[in-house]
This record gives C-alpha cells, sequence and structure tokens, in this order.
C-alpha cells in the first residue's frame, strides 16, 4: 500500500472539473484508490463522494493506493495533482 | 426587484418562463422479486438512456459547443453514471422496496441537501448539477420531453427558478438577451454560462420572480442586479442609455485587454492593481492587470476577535500565490493604526494617530504578530511570485530591523525543512516625506519601492482630506509632492531599483502621462481603472510624455498643473 499527502493546488479546489478528470485517471488502474481528508475517507469511483469532500485550495489530502499496479498508479496521480490539477 | 447582478450589462426585452418538471414521489412500495426486477432494470434503462441523450448533446452541432460546455456535459455524464448514486438507488429499491422514481427522488434529494449545506459557495452551486441529473433520470424513467428543444422569440428574456446545468448547454441562446432567475449564487451555471456568452444575468431574485408573466416587458441589469417588470416609457429610455454607455465601455475594455501597456514609442509600463483576497484576482485579470502592486492583509485581521494564526494566514497568502498565476504579487505586511483599528489590539488613545503607533512601528516593537505574518507570506512564496512589503517607511534603521526579522523568519523555516522562496524580493512603500527625501539612500537596502500617494500627500501638505475646511488643499499635483514623487524615481533609477505607485494617483488619467514621463515602472489601481489608464498609455508617446514632465515642472502651481493637463488630454 502508498500513501501520499498532498495540498490542493487548484485555484477553485477540487471541483468538477478535477475531480472528473481524477476519475478518468484512477479508472485506467485495478489498484483501490482512496481518497482521505481529515476523518473522511472514500474510494475514488464518484464523482459525488469526491465533490462531497469539498476539498478546496490549500487543503490537504492524502491518497491510499493499494493494488498490483500501485506503483504505477501513484506516478500517475503524482503528476496529477503536483502538475495538472494547478491548471485546473 | 433585486438579485445578485453575476453577468454585467443592461438587457431590456420579453419574459419567457422555463417552468419546472414537477416530481412527486409515489410512496408505492414493492411486492415482488419481479415487480423489484422490474423497477432496477427501469432505473438502468432511464440511466441508460439519459447518457446517451447526453452524449447526442456533445455532438450536435447546432449548439456550437465550446470546451467549456462540453466540460459540463462531461461533469453531467460523470453524475449520471456515479457509482454512490446508482448503489444508493439500488439499495432503496432492493431493501427499502421503493420504486425507481421514488428512490432516485430521495437518493438525489439526500446529496442535494448535502451540497446546498456546504460552506462553500462553489461546492454548494454543485447542488444544481446533482438536482440536473435526478431531474434528467426522472424525465427519461417517466417518459416525458426536455424543455431545452424550445424555439424561443427575438429579444428573449428567460426567466426561471434556475437553469440546469446541461440545459445551459443545450439552450438555444441565439435569441436570448438576458436570464433572470430566482436560485443561485455567483457561481451557479447560469451565472458562468451567461458570462461566458456575454449575456446579462441576474440571479436569487427570490420568489418574487415567479409574478412575471409570459411576455412582460423585462429589464435586467446584470451590474446592479436590478429586475424592472413592465417599465414606463420614461424608464425604458433611461436603460437604453445606459445599455448603451456600457456597451462603448465593454468596446475600449476588450480592444484594449489583450494588448501591452507599451506607449506609441514603445516604452512598456506595468500594469497592475491593488487586491484584498485572492477573489478579487479575477477581476484584475478580466481587467487586463499583469499583476498586483498592492495586497492589502487589513482584512484578514479585521472583523474577528483575536490575531489570526500562522495557518490561518498562510492560506489567505497561499490562495492568493496560486490564483496569481505566478504573476507578481506585493504583500504589504500589516497596516494597523491610524484610522484602522483591531477591536483585540488595543492602541492607548492617540491625540493624532496618523502620526502615531500605526504600521511598521507596531510591527517592530511586537515581533511576534510581525514574524507571524512573515512566516506565512515566506511559506506561501514557494507557490507564487510573491515579494514583501513594509508600510511607514520613515528612516533606514526601520528599513534594516526588518530586513533582519526576515533573515531570521528564513533561517527558522530553513532549519525546519519548510520550503519557501529564498530570493523573495523586498520592498518599501514611500509614503513619508522623509522616506521620499532619502530614497537614494533606502533604494541601497531594497529591490522595490512603491509610492503611496494618498498618506505621503497627506503628510507632504499637512491636509487630512476628510475635514471640508482643508480638504481643497489636498491635490497630488501639488508642485511639492509632484518634487517628491520624481526625487524618488529618479534615486531609485540611479540604483536600479524598480518603482511602482499604488496610490489613487495611480488610477487619475491626467496623472499617468507625468508618472509616465518621470519613469514610473508600475502603476498599481483598483482593477475598473486599468483600461482607461492603459488607454491613456498606449495613445501617447514616451517623448511626449517628457515634454509634459518638462512642462509641469516649470508651473507654480497646481491649478495650471490640472488645466495644463486637462488640455493635453483632449
Amino acid at each position: 500500500m502508498i500513501s501520499k499527502d498532498y495540498v490542493i493546488l487548484a485555484p477553485q479546489g477540487m471541483h468538477a472539473r478535477p475531480a472528473t478528470n481524477l476519475l478518468k485517471l484512477t479508472k485506467q488502474f485495478k489498484s483501490t484508490i482512496s481518497l482521505k481528508k481529515d476523518e473522511k475517507q472514500i474510494q475514488l469511483k464518484s464523482m459525488l463522494n469526491i465533490l462531497a469532500m469539498s476539498a478546496k485550495c490549500g487543503d490537504t489530502v492524502s491518497i491510499l493506493i493499494e493494488g498490483e499496479d500501485e506503483n504505477d498508479a501513484a506516478l500517475a496521480l503524482d503528476s496529477f495533482f503536483t502538475k495538472e490539477l494547478i491548471n485546473q | 426587484m433585486k438579485g445578485i447582478g453575476v453577468s454585467p450589462g443592461i438587457s431590456i426585452g420579453k419574459a419567457c418562463i422555463i417552468e419546472k418538471i414537477a416530481t412527486s414521489v409515489s410512496g408505492v412500495l414493492l411486492k415482488s422479486e419481479e415487480e423489484k426486477e422490474l423497477e432496477l432494470k427501469n432505473f438502468e434503462t432511464a440511466v441508460f438512456e439519459a447518457v446517451a441523450e447526453v452524449e447526442a448533446l456533445k455532438l450536435n452541432e447546432r449548439l456550437n459547443l465550446q470546451s467549456e460546455d462540453l466540460e459540463i456535459l462531461d461533469v453531467q455524464i460523470e453524475f449520471l453514471s456515479d457509482e454512490q448514486i446508482k448503489s444508493d438507488v439500488e439499495d432503496k429499491i432492493n431493501v427499502e422496496l421503493k420504486n425507481a422514481n421514488d428512490a432516485v427522488i430521495e437518493v438525489i434529494g439526500a446529496a442535494v441537501g448535502l451540497f446546498a449545506s456546504m460552506e462553500d459557495e462553489y461546492f454548494r452551486a454543485r447542488a444544481a448539477d446533482v438536482q440536473d441529473t435526478g431531474t434528467r433520470i426522472l424525465r427519461h424513467l417517466n417518459h416525458k420531453m426536455g424543455a431545452t428543444n424550445q424555439l424561443f422569440d427575438e429579444n428573449t428574456i428567460l426567466i426561471a427558478e434556475d437553469i440546469a446545468p446541461s440545459d445551459t448547454v443545450a439552450l438555444d441562446i441565439t435569441k436570448i438577451v438576458g436570464f433572470a432567475t430566482q436560485l443561485g449564487g455567483k457561481t451557479s451555471h447560469t451565472a458562468i454560462l451567461a458570462k461566458a456568452k456575454g449575456i446579462p444575468a441576474v440571479v436569487g431574485c427570490g420568489a418574487n420572480l415567479m409574478q412575471v408573466n409570459e411576455n412582460d416587458t423585462v429589464i435586467i441589469d446584470g451590474t446592479t442586479g436590478e429586475v424592472i417588470v413592465n417599465p414606463n416609457a420614461h424608464t425604458i429610455e433611461h436603460y437604453r442609455a445606459k445599455q448603451k454607455q456600457f456597451s462603448q465601455e465593454m468596446a475600449l475594455l476588450k480592444q484594449l485587454n489583450n494588448l501591452p501597456a507599451k506607449t506609441t514609442d514603445n516604452r512598456q509600463v506595468q500594469l497592475f492593481a491593488n487586491i484584498s483576497n485572492a477573489d478579487d484576482l479575477e477581476l484584475v485579470f478580466e481587467n487586463g492587470g499583469e499583476g498586483v502592486g498592492l495586497l492589502r492583509t487589513e482584512l484578514l485581521f479585521m472583523g474577528r476577535d483575536s490575531f489570526p494564526s500562522e495557518e490561518e494566514q498562510f492560506r489567505f497568502y497561499q490562495q492568493v500565490a496560486i490564483k496569481s498565476k505566478n504573476k507578481p504579487v506585493i504583500v504589504r505586511t500589516l497596516d494597523i493604526g491610524g484610522d484602522k483599528q483591531l477591536d483585540y489590539f488595543n492602541i492607548p488613545k492617540e491625540n493624532n494617530p496618523f502620526l502615531g503607533y500605526r504600521a511598521i512601528r507596531i510591527c517592530l516593537n511586537q515581533q511576534d504578530i510581525f514574524k507571524t505574518q512573515l512566516k506565512a507570506i515566506l511559506r506561501a512564496s514557494a507557490f507564487g511570485n510573491l515579494k514583501i512589503m513594509f508600510p511607514m517607511i520613515s528612516n533606514l534603521s526601520e528599513v534594516k530591523q526588518a530586513k533582519e526579522c526576515v533573515n531570521q523568519v528564513k533561517s527558522e523555516l530553513r532549519n525546519a525543512g519548510i520550503e519557501f522562496n529564498e530570493s523573495i524580493e523586498l520592498g518599501i512603500m514611500i509614503e513619508i516625506p522623509s522616506a521620499a527625501l532619502m530614497a537614494d539612500i533606502l533604494a541601497n537596502e531594497v529591490d522595490f519601492f512603491s509610492i503611496g500617494t494618498n498618506d505621503l500627500c497627506q503628510y507632504a501638505l499637512a491636509v487630512d482630506r476628510m475635514n471640508d475646511n482643508v480638504s481643497g488643499l489636498y491635490t497630488h499635483f501639488n508642485p511639492g509632492v509632484l518634487r517628491l514623487i520624481q526625487t524618488v524615481i529618479e534615486q531609485a533609477h540611479k540604483q536600479h531599483v524598480h518603482v511602482g505607485m499604488c496610490g489613487e494617483m495611480a488610477s487619475d488619467p491626467l496623472a499617468t502621462l507625468v508618472l509616465l514621463g518621470m519613469g514610473l515602472d508600475e502603476f498599481s489601481m483598483s482593477a475598473f481603472s486599468l483600461p482607461h489608464i492603459k488607454k491613456v498609455i498606449i495613445s501617447n508617446s514616451f517623448s511626449k510624455a517628457q515634454d509634459v514632465v518638462r512642462k509641469v515642472m516649470e508651473m507654480d502651481n497646481s491649478e495650471s498643473i490640472t488645466a495644463y493637463l486637462q488640455e493635453v488630454l483632449k
């Protein structure tokens, strides 16, 4: 299992567009990928659940990845949170 | 009637009311496994059809969809096929024996309620997306037609409870000149759509809006949020004139927005804006601002009962840093005292608060307050191009002490392994006459100056402009004030120090050529003033501005100077 913390860099927070892109990304992997903020933890499968976390710009979230392709998933998510998310 | 103006401009047209499709809970309970199977199947089919409908919209050429429209539809598809919604609905059918219609209404209702109760405006507005999802699924469950294929007459003002996100995309908006909705806020889809298409819109008008009848004449003012139903001829005329003025201003803005602030002989200056929080940045960029010449931090400290923590401050500066898209942002450290008091920070009563304990004087005396702020700004500097500016500098020692504080905080951060911009630029406000006159000495110590003309004028002229008996003496065209400004710019440039101005003079079109000719590098003002100042800059030459300065500096009173500048600008 891999776990890493990220600061949400999208100016509008984790809003619908980045959430859609994040879902598209996680669907490419077999691993179970979860998102955690404060005490709430959800699986990255549902738009509703991602938005319900209301992760705002500057919030810290944790990503938890478990499965056979967890290393590849971690790399892809790392690039998503540190690069792509800034422009969304 | 008044709502929230979310897309500026004025429109006058005929009302077209969009009715909401009524949905109701049937209360039916399923009796057999077969019925459950049937409802599960019905739900699955409705979702399938709903997704297909949205997919078809995406391909509809008539709609001429832009990338942001497609995104709205992608979000809609994502919601329609949401696993959480699906499993919740299936549970209601399987366990609670609801039919598909009731299950969808309840699941969507709960989700809408969750979003609607959120603090953040953006997430609160997502309630509309979820509602939209539910409505679409229900429509297919009950085999009803959508309202989006409607054709409109010319000059239609659309009146609705709210406009569903996917409807905003599918509407034939070519005939629509305005929107007014009962619900919604600044980030609602109606607002986003209207702004993107440049159609005036007022949202959040409340229940009164539903008293408007089909074909009533309606005026909406998307700037002020005014909605007027069946106005008289005089009112219509008044608004036609306003409409014309607005479109002329917009044309100016559009024309100037992407042009650099460059004179006809290619001298380029920076046009920056003064802001109070991250949200202001949107307006800055819309008006062609290239950065922030003054981020006031007082807002963060006011209207509360104790000093904000480092973490709270960090988040504030970090938001600005992120939203500024790497454009420069000058953060002014705490500038309280004078007329700005904090309830929880007791400054003993002073006879002359403007000459008293304020700004950097407080910060250097109570360094814990100062260092907390510096630490928060420095941490945020890892996220954007932040610079730090100290207000109310009157001598060299204050600059040195302030810099020493920055160095101490930097080494603390370094030791703690926290990221920040090691080479963050430091500057000072020039707003006290002594600082202006010793600009040559102060320039040694800093990367930039920013001239604060409001206080500089007040201190140089010894005039309180709030005092009606003397306010007539207050003018930045006083030859003494102009000499102070000229000295600052000249001395700074000798040592390659950048000079900006963040006081009101920077937004006075009459002063623009004088400041340009003196060599000012950066003008910072409220976002709305930017196009007007840019217009002066790009339609004149630097050599003409230098001529203007020579003439102005030969004049001996502010009245002649003002009259001359008015003549030049004509």
